[in-house]
């Protein structure tokens, strides 16, 4: 590990030692190099930016970080410890949350529901216990539901709570989904594109939300985001990346005047 | 009129109420709020020990005798607390509107020198600060919700529920003064101070005495027998009179339960778990319920569909004549049975209208067929006429007395005059004290005897004894007999039938009457498509002569009802046109809030007004229109003009 000491951020806060640490990360797809050589640092209580243009590379950046793809050469640090090759959920079980860019909820179910999911991974009770919602299985759920009640209560979707998620406009479809993130209590929350396909208002909202997760719960937060005006505003670091590499890494002010990321957003003259 | 110092038993501030409700319903609910997908509760006594301690706090923060606290939230229990908390410490409450803007709080603020606000969370918090610098009375801030607060500076912001905390640990410290002071307030002391809505000039502040509050309560709680197992929703602006009046005065006089939603936008769902047995809202929340009801019902199966229009129809036949006690045939029982059981039951279980012993709309006039719509379903919908400065109750509807087109008889204790000009004074034991620093305002409005310009115009039906109100006197004017020209009168009752969708009623220092209509697209173009009427615009629509009929034909029944009260016969409309283009806010012919500018459409179309008075049959007119998106243009058209029937002005010639 390197050095673990946390920093001061330009609006005063105080951000904690690496939580996560990315070291050479390779990822192969047969022949094609979707990420090379990439190391970065995520800090305990930051939120942390991965932008770039298309095909560069973000997603599979998160879905490494989320477990989803395993990296062909490099290794990943969380908590101190170098993290073995897990399954998502067990990766889930360690306090790493996500939402996904084209939104993966139970359409069917209601928001309560779908939110409820989230705390799957807090659940111990057996099947049949959990059916018959019996001893263990309802004390459980009762702990549990408060939780999700806090959160919805937080993300203020209290009228939808009884709504079933297929019925709901597509910002708060991504506001359920931070939901139910967030339900899980996780001690880091990646967001791929929470802002996508948002109009302004919505995106105003989603902003306020994410900065008061950050800020009432202490979570740190890794986010996917196109949109610059968010990222610039929102996040304290920003990781640059372009055809799978690493081209800048700092703060919002510093990579805006970074020379290869300006090439890479508005092209090389020739 | 004499005045007690107190009233007959001793209760003679909320604080009292409190104590006494506290003894006397120790165990009943008080007050109930959705949080966390849960209704919690307080019993009365679990409340006023809530409100105790906070009245220790604020007396440990230094509140004194007479300062203004203000209270800026959403209906919370808490907020109603903090209002009695700070009656309880001498305090005068004064509740601010929630979605205000800073701007407007900080007239209001500044005007009443509040020392103290109480803020519902962080959004509020922040508005107060923004503004603090031009307030030289702020000292302290208190705030229910935490979030996002922590890193507030903390010197003049306190966490509601510390103050609390503070104040039950200095319990032995205040609890004499505090005694004292509660034990001091009047009949005389200032109740709360609630700010005018300022449509006309700045916000005035009505102080309200205990006696105003007190006495309302009782009197208008025995004129609906209203008991302590009533529940109702506290939904609408804590800086309302009505809502001082309902969740706090009668809830406070009878003991019943205040129930508040756990949000702004789940009052719907929460209208409903609760059922309330008491209920008020204005006529624009019954209209949108109704819509609801209507669009989801063309969305219904086709035998659901038939069932619910089929039993609809008898109760708009049998359900009002039911609730009002006239005799109705045991057949028609039976079938409003089956009705109650199949259709108006379940629907207004979903209404969460299943329990609504007394509902109460006011604030401007309602539609018949919206009021009948209700009534017929079994549901006690009547009518109040009120203002801030009466402590709301004018007049009201007794059961069994109720109709769409009046306001009902005066309030218990109300004594009610009309002027020559037709304007309506009352005097009661609810007038309002003063307006707060204002005592010119206060010396237009109450007069020495204590009479109050509502500046509303309105006559006593004669048969009825009930009160009828016109207009706004300001807007009332003379035709040049001298007669009543009341257009808003008019125009309302026009603007009942769905195909019409604004009218605006000429006549003023003229001898008839005659009205420009606007036809409403959606209502007369559904009618065009069921009657295979092909039409490319409005203006084509407009022109038909078919519609021409129909609109003739809804103006003769107005002239009909109109000729009933003869003060107004003279307002009967002669003739109308119906206009080739829909007023525009775009175009300056209505305010953005959708209200005819009179006088502009008048000058506007001066060579139509000039058409409708020198008995043409048609008029060819060019007008200049905006378009939405800045652009203008010119619309040109023939209107035709129609005479229509008027009744004889037969009551007025029989008493000359």
């Amino acid at each position: 590990m390197k050095d673990t000491e946390g920093y001061v951020t330009a609006d005063g806060r105080q951000i904690g030692g690496v939580l996560m640490e990315l070291n050479n990360i390779t990822l192969k797809f047969g022949g094609v190099t979707a990420i090379s050589d990439i190391s970065f640092d995520i800090h305990e209580g930051e939120i942390r930016a991965i932008i770039g243009p298309n095909g560069a590379g973000k997603s599979s950046m998160l879905n490494i970080i989320s477990g989803f793809y395993t990296p062909t050469i490099g290794e990943l640090w969380y908590k101190g410890e170098k993290r073995p090759q897990m399954r998502p959920y067990e990766i889930a079980r360690m306090g790493v949350a996500r939402t996904f860019q084209n939104i993966a909820l139970f359409e069917g179910m209601t928001v309560l529901d779908n939110v409820m999911t989230g705390r799957l991974t807090h659940m111990h009770a057996g099947v049949a216990a959990q059916a018959l919602w019996y001893g263990k299985a309802r004390a459980e759920e009762i702990a549990n539901r408060e939780i999700v009640e806090k959160v919805i209560d937080f993300l203020e979707i209290q009228s939808i709570r009884k709504t079933p998620v297929g019925r709901l406009p597509y910002g708060l479809k991504k506001r359920v989904e931070l939901a139910r993130a967030l339900a899980a209590e996780p001690s880091i929350l990646l967001l791929d594109e929470p802002m996508a396909g948002m109009n302004v208002e919505e995106k105003e909202d989603m902003s306020r939300f994410i900065l008061d997760v950050n800020d009432e719960f202490g979570t740190t937060i890794c986010l996917i985001e196109h949109d610059m005006g968010v990222v610039m505003d929102l996040s304290d670091r920003v990781v640059v990346m372009d055809y799978g590499k690493k081209i800048g890494d700092g703060p919002p002010d510093e990579v805006r005047n970074n020379q290869d990321v300006i090439d890479a957003y508005l092209g090389v003259p020739s | 009129m004499a005045k007690l110092a107190e009233s007959a038993d001793g209760l003679c501030s909320v604080p009292a109420l409190l104590q006494r409700n506290a003894e006397k319903f120790g165990d009943r609910p008080a007050y109930r709020e959705k949080e966390y997908g849960i209704w919690q509760s307080w019993t009365w006594k679990e409340t006023s020990d809530e409100i105790e301690a906070l009245a220790l706090g604020l007396l440990n923060l230094g509140v004194n005798k007479g300062d203004h606290v203000a209270i800026i939230g959403r209906n919370r229990p808490y907020l109603y607390w903090s209002m009695v908390a700070a009656q309880m410490v001498g305090a005068v409450p004064v509740p601010l509107y929630a979605d205000a803007v800073a701007e407007e709080m900080e007239y209001v603020l500044s005007h009443c020198g509040a020392r103290f606000v109480i803020a519902a969370d962080q959004e509020q918090v922040d508005k107060v600060i923004d503004i603090q610098e031009h307030l030289h009375q702020f000292e302290h801030m208190l705030y229910l919700d935490p979030r996002g607060m922590r890193k507030y500076d903390h010197r003049t912001l306190h966490e509601f529920s510390h103050v609390q905390n503070q104040g039950r640990a200095a319990y032995d410290e205040f609890i004499e003064d505090l005694n004292a002071r509660r034990n001091s307030l009047t009949y005389d002391d200032t109740c709360v101070m609630l700010y005018t809505s300022g449509t006309t000039g700045k916000p005035k502040g009505v102080v309200l005495s205990n006696r105003n509050i007190v006495e309302t309560a009782k009197a208008s709680s025995q004129f609906d027998s209203l008991t302590e197992g009533e529940e109702i929703l506290a939904y609408l602006p804590m800086a309302w009179v009505g809502d001082f009046i309902f969740s706090l005065g009668q809830a406070y006089w009878t003991g019943f339960c205040v129930n508040c939603p756990e949000s702004a936008e789940t009052m719907k769902t929460d209208l409903r778990e609760i059922a309330p047995s008491y209920y008020f809202a204005p006529p624009a929340v019954f209209e949108g319920q109704l819509t609801q009801i209507m669009i989801r019902m063309e969305d219904a199966g086709a035998f659901k569909r038939k069932m619910f229009h089929y039993f609809m129809a008898h109760a708009r036949k049998v359900g009002p004549r039911l609730l009002e006690g006239e005799p109705v045939s045991l057949f028609d029982r039976v079938k409003y049975a089956l009705g109650e059981f199949t259709t108006y039951g379940p629907l207004k279980n979903a209404l969460g209208f299943s329990n609504v012993r007394i509902g109460y709309t006011a604030g401007e006039a309602i539609g018949p067929e919206l009021f009948d719509f209700y009534r017929s379903l079994g549901i006690n919908l009547k009518q109040l006429y009120g203002q801030t400065e009466a402590t709301v109750f004018i007049t009201q509807q007794p059961d069994g007395e109720v109709r769409s087109d009046t306001v009902g008889v005066p309030s218990p204790g109300v004594e009610i005059k009309i002027a020559d000009t037709g304007e309506v004074f009352y005097r009661s034991a609810g007038t309002f004290v003063e307006y707060y620093n204002n005592p010119e305002s206060t010396a237009d409005t109450k007069d020495a005897e204590g009479w109050v310009a509502t500046g509303d115009a309105g006559f006593f039906e004669k048969e009825s004894g009930h009160l009828r109100i016109i207009d706004r006197i300001k807007d009332v004017g003379k035709m040049s007999d001298g007669g009543m020209f009341a257009p808003k009168y008019v125009e309302n009752k026009l603007k009942f039938y769905p195909n019409i969708l604004e009218v605006v009623v000429f006549g003023a220092g003229r001898d008839r009457c005659t009205a420009f209509v606007n036809i409403d697209l959606t209502a007369v173009g559904n009618w065009a498509e069921r009657n295979n009427i092909a039409y490319a615009s409005y203006q084509e629509l407009a022109g038909h002569p078919e519609v021409l009929d129909t609109i003739q034909s809804h103006i003769e029944e107005t002239n009909i009802s109109i000729a009933q009260d003869e003060m107004l016969a003279g307002c009967q409309i002669h003739r109308f046109l119906i206009l080739h283009k829909e007023l525009d806010a775009d175009d300056g012919e209505m305010t953005r809030t959708r209200k005819v500018r009179r006088k502009i459409v008048g000058e506007k179309f001066d060579d139509l007004v000039t058409a409708l008075y020198d008995g043409s049959d048609e008029i060819y007119t060019e007008t200049e229109v905006t378009y939405e998106d800045g652009r203008k243009g010119k619309i040109t058209a023939t209107l035709k003009i129609r005479d229509t029937k008027v009744q004889p002005v037969a009551a007025k010639l029989a008493a000359e």
